[in-house]
């Protein structure tokens, strides 16, 4: 029995998400990683030091840029044969791609996986993580993706896999790459950082997001929203925590005007400590909150930003 | 051109669901149904395309209980122009949706199909790409902006690291983020014109698909519960719980 897990990478090396994905695959048996696109050398090589990969697959062919959806599906569905299970964090790259391979194998993808409990058996949630499936797959091959905040990623150093060549199969053109407008920032990414701290509609404005700012960098947090923030305009898509949007289990989770609706707590319930500033103290996110602020935001984030500073 | 959108009949997304005492699925017995919201916006956009004179025809399609009439009709309110209800009592997976609605498209020959990114209940995320395989159409998932020119359709995506823009050759499958509209309440008078807007009724085999669940539901259990925390009185107290107590900065 032998996974295939599809890695995303940057510059950075191989990403966290990914090492999560890597992770969960090592529980069903031996692990082959996949790298696709082109000048692949520094990934690959990255890919080789994930402890627990014993062969990495380089599939190098500028069709496979950007992983469009089309053409990565069919280099994964032509991998297949020999693989048990297909897997990929649930990223905005893996929920792409893997149910089309899912589907183009006759397969049920089985989406966002929280825990492995056997090589046909998976726990995930529904209904935004208020219950918790065991679902059994009938399918020859597992076409997965893995919840990244549920798997403590493997070490990004430690490893020493064998590098291979990937045939490229015929790739379909029937989509392209235009552009990318990516969010710049020196800040952890959210799915990775150790603490974030979210604004919600409460902060009025995107420049008052900027009071959260000495504090994330006090404490090397990545910034996050609510939706309600997001929709308003007030940050960037790629900021939204919830059901919806990213899913994250840090250290320290700072929800700062956020009303503490389902959708959003299925995104950050599972933290390990949890604070909440709101003014109102009926909030609902005072329910899942380790430690509850009841104040108004404009007055109680300078004052949290000057106590960090002072110790 | 005419557009296909699939409708979903789920819970309500303002209703909190409960996980059933034997632990055989969730409480949804009762409980207040809705459209999937994604699909709603998925409505939205196609009927803003229809306006915009893009689409001459709009088929919203809804699979499973009888019930799921009432989401077609609340889709016809807004400006579709017929529906196809596929109607069946299994419980439907990603994999049976998107063989149906295949089954369906080859019939109606759409020229774009608009999804949902996810639906609420199973989060699952999967039926647009599955169908795009099956009909071996490109997809544009997780749209914040559609514009069609000629043959082609170029869509902007939400990823992990802001936004992407695409180009698809048509025919071919979007899915829906938050971003793409705000979709409309419908009218009084857009709601009784709606009862008369025709419904087709077809069943799985009528479409030569067997529905059966390829992954099966052992069990369904609770989330860990969070244990009740405490609130402080300033942001000096604040800081030293979570200096000293949660030790986490
Ligand atoms: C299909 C669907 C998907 C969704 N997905 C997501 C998702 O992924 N993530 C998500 O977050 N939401 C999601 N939502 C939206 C969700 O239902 C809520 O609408 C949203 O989370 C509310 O955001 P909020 O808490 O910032 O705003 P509100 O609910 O408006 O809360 C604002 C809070 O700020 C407090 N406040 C105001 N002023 C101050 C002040 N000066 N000081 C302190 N506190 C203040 C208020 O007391 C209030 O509690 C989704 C909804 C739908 C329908
Ligand atoms: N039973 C159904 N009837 C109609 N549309 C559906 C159904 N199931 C899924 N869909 C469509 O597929 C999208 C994604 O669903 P899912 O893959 O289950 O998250 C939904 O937003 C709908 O547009």
């Amino acid at each position: 029995m032998t996974s295939l897990v599809l890695l995303e990478f940057d510059a950075a090396g191989i990403k966290q998400p990914s090492r999560s994905a890597v992770a969960a695959a090592r529980k069903l048996g031996e692990v082959h990683a996949l790298v696709a696109g082109s000048g692949l050398d520094e990934a690959a090589q990255a890919a080789a030091r994930l402890p627990g990969v014993a062969k990495v697959l380089v599939a190098d062919a500028p069709g496979l840029d950007h992983l469009l959806a089309e053409p990565a599906a069919a280099l994964l569905v032509a991998l297949a044969p020999a693989y048990s299970h297909l897997l990929a964090a649930t990223t905005a790259v893996g929920k792409n791609i893997m149910p089309r391979v899912a589907a183009l194998l006759d397969v049920q993808p089985i989406s966002d996986i929280a825990d492995v409990v056997d090589a046909d058996t998976f726990v995930r949630p529904i209904y935004a993580g208020n219950g918790l499936a065991t679902v059994k797959s009938a399918d020859a091959t597992k076409v997965i993706t893995v919840r990244a905040a549920s798997f403590d990623p493997v070490a990004a150093e430690g490893g020493s896999a064998a590098v291979e060549t990937a045939a490229i199969p015929d790739l379909p053109n029937v989509s392209r790459f235009v552009s990318a407008a990516l969010s710049k920032s020196e800040r952890p990414e959210l799915t990775a950082a150790r603490v974030v701290i979210s604004g919600g509609r409460g902060m009025q404005a995107g420049e008052n997001f900027k009071l959260l700012e000495p504090i994330a960098d006090k404490l090397g947090a990545a910034v996050g929203a609510s939706r309600a923030a997001v929709d308003a305009g007030f940050v960037p898509n790629d900021y939204q925590v919830g059901q919806t949007g990213k899913i994250v289990a840090p250290e320290l989770y700072v929800a700062v005007g956020i009303s503490g609706a389902i959708q959003h707590l299925a995104g950050m319930k599972d933290s390990k400590v949890i604070v909440a500033i709101n003014k109102d103290e009926e909030a609902p996110i005072f329910q899942v909150a380790d430690y509850g602020l009841v104040a108004d935001l404009f007055t109680a984030l300078p004052e949290l930003a000057a106590e960090l500073e002072r110790s | 051109m005419k557009i296909l959108v699939p409708v979903k009949r789920v819970v309500d997304y303002n209703v909190k669901v409960r996980v059933k005492s034997d632990g055989s699925g969730m409480e949804t017995a009762g409980v207040k149904m809705s459209m999937n919201p994604f699909d709603e916006i998925a409505i939205e956009e196609a009927v803003r395309l229809k306006e915009k004179g893009v689409a001459s025809e709009i088929v919203a399609v809804s699979l499973g209980v009888p019930q799921c009439a009432e989401t077609i009709r609340t889709a016809l309110a807004m400006g579709a122009d017929r529906g196809i209800l596929v109607e069946t009592d299994a419980e439907l997976q990603p994999l049976a949706v998107a063989k149906l609605l295949k089954a369906i498209a080859d019939k109606e020959q759409p020229t774009l199909i608009i999804l949902g990114k996810q639906a609420i209940d199973d989060d699952m995320s999967a039926t647009g790409q599955m169908l795009a395989a099956l009909l071996d159409w490109p997809q544009g998932t997780f749209a914040s902006k559609i514009s069609i020119e000629g043959e082609q359709i170029t869509v902007i995506r939400e990823v992990d690291g802001g936004l992407e823009t695409v180009t698809l050759n048509l025919p071919a499958i979007v899915t829906t983020d938050l971003r793409l509209n705000e979709p409309r309440y419908a009218s009084l008078p857009n709601i009784m014109k709606a009862r008369k807007k025709p419904i087709d009724k077809l069943s799985p085999a009528d479409l030569g698909v067997d529905p059966a669940p390829r992954l099966i539901t052992l069990k369904v259990s609770d989330p860990p519960k969070r244990k009740a925390g405490v609130k402080v009185g300033s942001v000096a107290e604040l800081v030293a719980k979570l200096r000293n107590e949660a030790k986490v900065i």
